[in-house]
């Protein structure tokens, strides 16, 4: 038997906080072979990133090993003195972090950063040197000489992500341990990334530690897949059975707080997992997942499971054979009701653009958008980063100013370019709910306070009724009276979101912005969170602006979609057919981009490069630098096509008459390859 | 807007039971704890606390009165000389007296200038921080000529043009540190000012001032309370040297800068004590102010 890369053998590991010693990781055992690639994955708290850094030992000082050990290509790393840890961390493993903007030194060249990474391992200056361009070919960047001359700053999140990848690889290690290594990124260049790790890792026969909290990413990366919950493995097998048969109740509420294929608000809801993780050091039930979990009884509660073995799957439950039984809760949604387009919309834009003077440059953020949002309905804005969406969101809320050209109304009147010129109705009328709600709400002002002055501020309500509605909407956000009297640090993300909501809703709004809500929380949370969103718009009629990168997300909650390319609507339409095709061949890139968790494999279609400069635009259609369905000739590159419209009620922006635009990947390959051939 | 049961919602959720962080009050609990187990800091604030008490009641803590004086006792030498515990000055009046009493002054002085320093710089910053644009350029450009003058310089010419009065140099004092707090106000405003909860209010339509004075103010308190002890201590130091000019107190006052002023000229008689002991107390003052300042603002910047 070959030794494995890594191997953690009953792992305790605790964080001493206070005197305290509160235990992260409880016993954690797994290994991981030579040249395989595991995952782990887990909600955010799990101890996903503890196991990683433990790896290599590189913990915080309040970090304390309680029992157990880690092994890495055979040697004990809790025992290695300083000297060998630090030749173990230069030659045998390497952490891609998640946020490569942090991970390269800003005022090091890209050059000098990545030869110092082979020079560690004991080369030469000049071998260092060559070996640096070699690996940055390797890493497929196009101009190796160029990008080394360059600071991290002057490359894009996924160039610098590559320029990490290849300092991982320098010292060719066995095991690279990457840590959410996509999740700043979007979902073109993260699939991008994950193709390069995945074939130089076929090349390298490197093992990898594979953390994410995206499944998709997990299932498409990993042999392997280690489900950890509150420090404890509860699920391990090959990553393909244990997605497509889970066997443990929490890998089955997991997956399916995902939004499934197709599946919409208002026909089904989404499933969540109730409660909450133990927090960090308590004392733990017999089963860690007792208390959330939908097939516990008194065996649970009174036997420590047992770790069930069966055709290299383990399983952390009693019941395990019963997790079938858990119901698939077609949750009664009521009927969806289709949004009324024959009423007057609430929001209408015409030929609305945004530009940005910058040095005497002219940033065309946004270029000629006409949309309309009708009274219930939910418009989702997709499109790579510095596509405009929220550069569009903004100017519709009044913190950007739009450009002389072109209209905006609201409720049919015109609306003000400046919030603090809008007159209290269409302030009230058009919120925002946003991205991250530590950011988004004051630390220092308790629940009460947050939510009571938007009441005063925009519902207008008297003093004395406040308290009786705040009661009201902090029921319907589902948070209970005593969070009122919290701050913001004392309530987990989900609960944040919800106070921001409930903030959002407090002026009974018409539109509400939601700009990636859930792109900040844990699925499971995400779930409670969309499903609270499609019962307020329900409720109340309101129409969303739906702002997400999660394709998936975007698909459940919104009724139509328009996708966004360099400050341009390609395409507008019912959510159905933009997903479903025939659609636009920018919309068909970003689709198959996103790993897919039902692992139903599509032949991918994958972008060359980044979205261009909004500074320099490219003439005629701006996606013709990258499209895969370019047309013969030089029509594309010349001539820009116009906004027509589709049978669906919906517009595109495509040269390709609509009806041969479709979701059919074989001839799409086969077109594209011969349009290459065709252009050279 | 109604609310509908749902199953399977964490509707009656385990809220505290869920919340990774700490409440504020175990947060201020822990600073507390922080603080007290700082020998520095107890140091400084007994201190301080001593200096404070002989402002209060100087009677309590000298022996003597310090206005008497007995030309009998010129230059009589310290440590309990015929109940002179320090000695006693060119006009025969109790050093020890003198130094206690002469705390009041001061006491008075550098924390009112302080006080009005800081409520300036936070109007200051948070306009400069909160508005940018024009008037935070203009008002910096400002604030940079003032600095680059001698703050000695500005108060002689400030006071030498008004009267000389107590209020006059707490005022004098005051303006000259406002801008320097402004400054450090400014900053951490303009950190804050991106953080989206900033933008929730001006979509609700706040006014600017209470964005400013509600939302943001809140959040900039920490390093408020840290530039005000460090300022304090300046302040201290920036009396000490007006009085020694001469400036700001009454010929014969008590007061430290004003009796090492005094006293000065007793050096070249060898006689140390009238002048050594009032520097000690200004000393061990700006010590205390700084320890403390030190261990807030290592407690802030954690």
């Amino acid at each position: 038997m070959t030794t494995p890369a890594l191997e953690f053998q009953d792992l305790h590991l605790a964080y001493v906080v206070r005197g305290q010693a509160r235990e992260v990781l409880r016993g954690v055992s797994f290994a991981i072979e030579p040249g395989e690639s595991y995952g782990l994955v887990g909600e955010s708290g799990c101890g996903k990133s503890t196991a990683a850094y433990a790896a290599v030992r590189y913990l915080p000082r309040n970090a304390k090993i309680l029992g157990g050990a880690v092994h890495l290509g055979g040697r004990d790393v809790m025992s290695l003195d300083t000297e060998e840890l630090r030749t173990l961390r230069a030659k045998n493993a390497s952490i891609v972090y998640q946020d490569p903007g942090q991970a390269l030194n800003p005022t090091i060249k890209v050059g000098s950063q990545l030869i110092e990474a082979f020079t560690v391992t004991g080369m030469g200056k000049r071998e260092a040197a060559d070996r640096a361009r070699a690996i940055l070919d390797k890493v497929q960047i196009a101009d190796p000489e160029s990008v080394l001359g360059r600071y991290p700053h002057q490359l894009s999140g996924g160039m610098q992500q590559r320029v990490v990848i290849a300092m991982a690889l320098a010292c060719d290690p066995q095991l690279l341990i990457l840590d959410e290594p996509t999740t700043g990124l979007d979902a073109t260049v993260e699939a991008e990334v994950l193709d390069l790790v995945r074939n130089l890792r076929t090349e390298y026969g490197t093992s990898v530690l594979f953390i994410s909290h995206n499944l998709g990413a997990i299932r498409s990366m990993c042999d392997r897949v280690g489900v950890l919950y509150a420090g404890k493995l509860v699920e391990e097998g090959p990553a393909q059975d244990v997605f497509d048969d889970p066997q443990h109740p929490y890998t089955v509420g997991l997956l399916r707080c995902l939004p499934r294929h197709g599946s919409r608000k208002g026909a089904q809801r989404l499933e969540t997992i109730p409660g909450f993780l133990p927090l960090l050091g308590a004392d733990l039930p017999t089963c860690v997942f007792v208390d959330r979990c939908p097939l516990a009884d008194e065996v649970c509660r009174a036997e420590v499971p047992p770790w069930v073995t069966s055709a290299g799957r383990m399983v952390r439950c009693h019941h395990a054979d019963r997790v079938s039984e858990i119901a698939d809760a077609d949750l009664p949604a009521g009927t969806p009701t289709p949004v009324d387009r024959t009423v007057a919309p609430i929001l209408e834009l015409t030929g609305v653009s945004k530009t940005f003077h910058q040095g005497g440059n002219d940033i065309k953020a946004v270029r000629d958008v006409s949309l309309s949002l009708y009274p219930g309905e939910t418009l989702g804005l997709v499109g790579e980063s510095g596509s405009g969406k929220t550069t569009l969101a903004h100017t519709i809320l009044g913190i950007h100013e739009p450009d002389q050209t072109g209209t905006i109304t609201f409720d049919g009147a015109p609306l003000g370019a400046d919030t603090r010129k809008r007159p209290a109705d269409q302030i009230r009328g058009i919120q925002i709910v946003f991205q991250n709600p530590d950011s988004a709400l004051n630390r220092r002002h308790a629940v009460r306070r947050i939510i009571g002055r938007s009441l005063k501020r925009l519902a207008k309500v008297e003093p004395a009724q406040i308290e009786s509605e705040l009661l009201a909407i902090t029921s319907a956000v589902r948070l209970t009276e005593r969070h009122l009297d919290m701050r913001p640090s004392q309530l987990s993300g989900g609960l944040k979101q919800r106070v921001a909501i409930a903030r959002a809703f407090a002026g009974k709004p018409r539109i509400v912005v939601c700009d990636e809500p859930t792109s900040a929380l844990d699925v499971s949370v995400q779930a409670a969170i969309l499903n609270l969103l499609s019962d307020l718009q329900r409720d109340s009629q309101t129409s969303y602006l739906f702002i997400s990168h999660d394709l998936r997300v975007v698909r459940y909650l919104s009724d139509r979609i328009a996708v966004l390319y360099l400050g341009r609507i390609m395409e507008l339409g019912p959510a159905e057919r933009v997903f479903d095709g025939p659609h636009h061949p920018y919309t068909e890139a970003l689709l198959s981009a996103a790993p897919s968790v039902d692992g139903d494999e599509q032949a991918r279609i994958r972008l060359e490069g980044e979205i261009p400069s909004a500074v320099d635009q490219p003439s005629g259609c701006v996606f013709h630098t990258r499209c895969p369905r370019r047309l013969p000739g030089d029509r594309c590159s010349t001539v820009e096509p116009e906004l027509t419209a589709t049978p669906d009620g919906g517009v595109i922006r495509c040269h390709i008459p609509f009806d041969q635009l479709g979701g059919q990947p074989v001839t799409l390959r086969a077109s594209a390859a011969a349009a290459a051939a065709d252009h050279s | 807007m109604s609310t509908t049961a749902v199953p399977n919602e964490p509707t009656t959720a385990p809220a505290p039971a869920s919340a990774p962080a700490y409440s504020a009050a175990e947060v201020r609990r822990e600073m507390r704890g922080q603080l007290l187990r700082s020998k520095t800091f107890i140091l400084g604030v007994v201190i301080i606390l001593f200096w404070v008490f002989c402002a209060i009641a100087p009677g309590f803590v000298a022996n003597r009165d310090p206005a008497k004086q007995d030309p009998s006792k010129k230059w009589l030498r310290p440590f309990f000389n015929e109940g002179f515990w320090l000695g006693a000055d060119r006009k025969g009046s109790d050093v020890f007296s003198r130094v206690i009493y002469g705390a009041r002054e001061i006491m008075i002085i550098a924390p009112a200038a302080t006080i009005i320093g800081t409520l300036i710089g936070i109007v200051l910053g948070l306009s400069m921080g909160y508005f940018r644009g024009a008037l935070d350029d203009i008002i910096s450009r400002i604030i940079e000529a003032l600095m680059s003058l001698p703050v000695i310089l500005v108060a002689l010419l400030a006071l030498t043009a008004l009267s000389g009065s107590r209020l006059t140099i707490i005022l004098v004092i005051g303006f000259l540190f406002g801008p320097i707090i402004a400054r450090t106000v400014r900053a951490s405003v303009i950190s804050e000012r991106n953080l989206d909860y900033v933008r929730a209010a001006e979509l609700r339509g706040e006014r600017s001032w209470y964005i400013m004075f509600a939302e943001i103010l809140p959040n900039v308190f920490g390093p408020i309370v840290v530039e005000f002890t460090v300022r304090l201590g300046y302040a201290v130091f920036t009396m000490a040297g007006l009085a020694f000019i001469g400036l700001g107190t009454e010929p014969g006052s008590p007061d430290w800068g004003r009796t090492i002023f005094e006293e000065r000229n007793s050096l070249y008689s060898d006689v140390w004590w009238t002048t050594l002991f009032p520097a000690l107390a200004l000393a061990s003052l700006v010590v205390a102010i700084n320890l403390v300042a030190d261990a807030v603002q290592g407690l802030i910047d954690r």
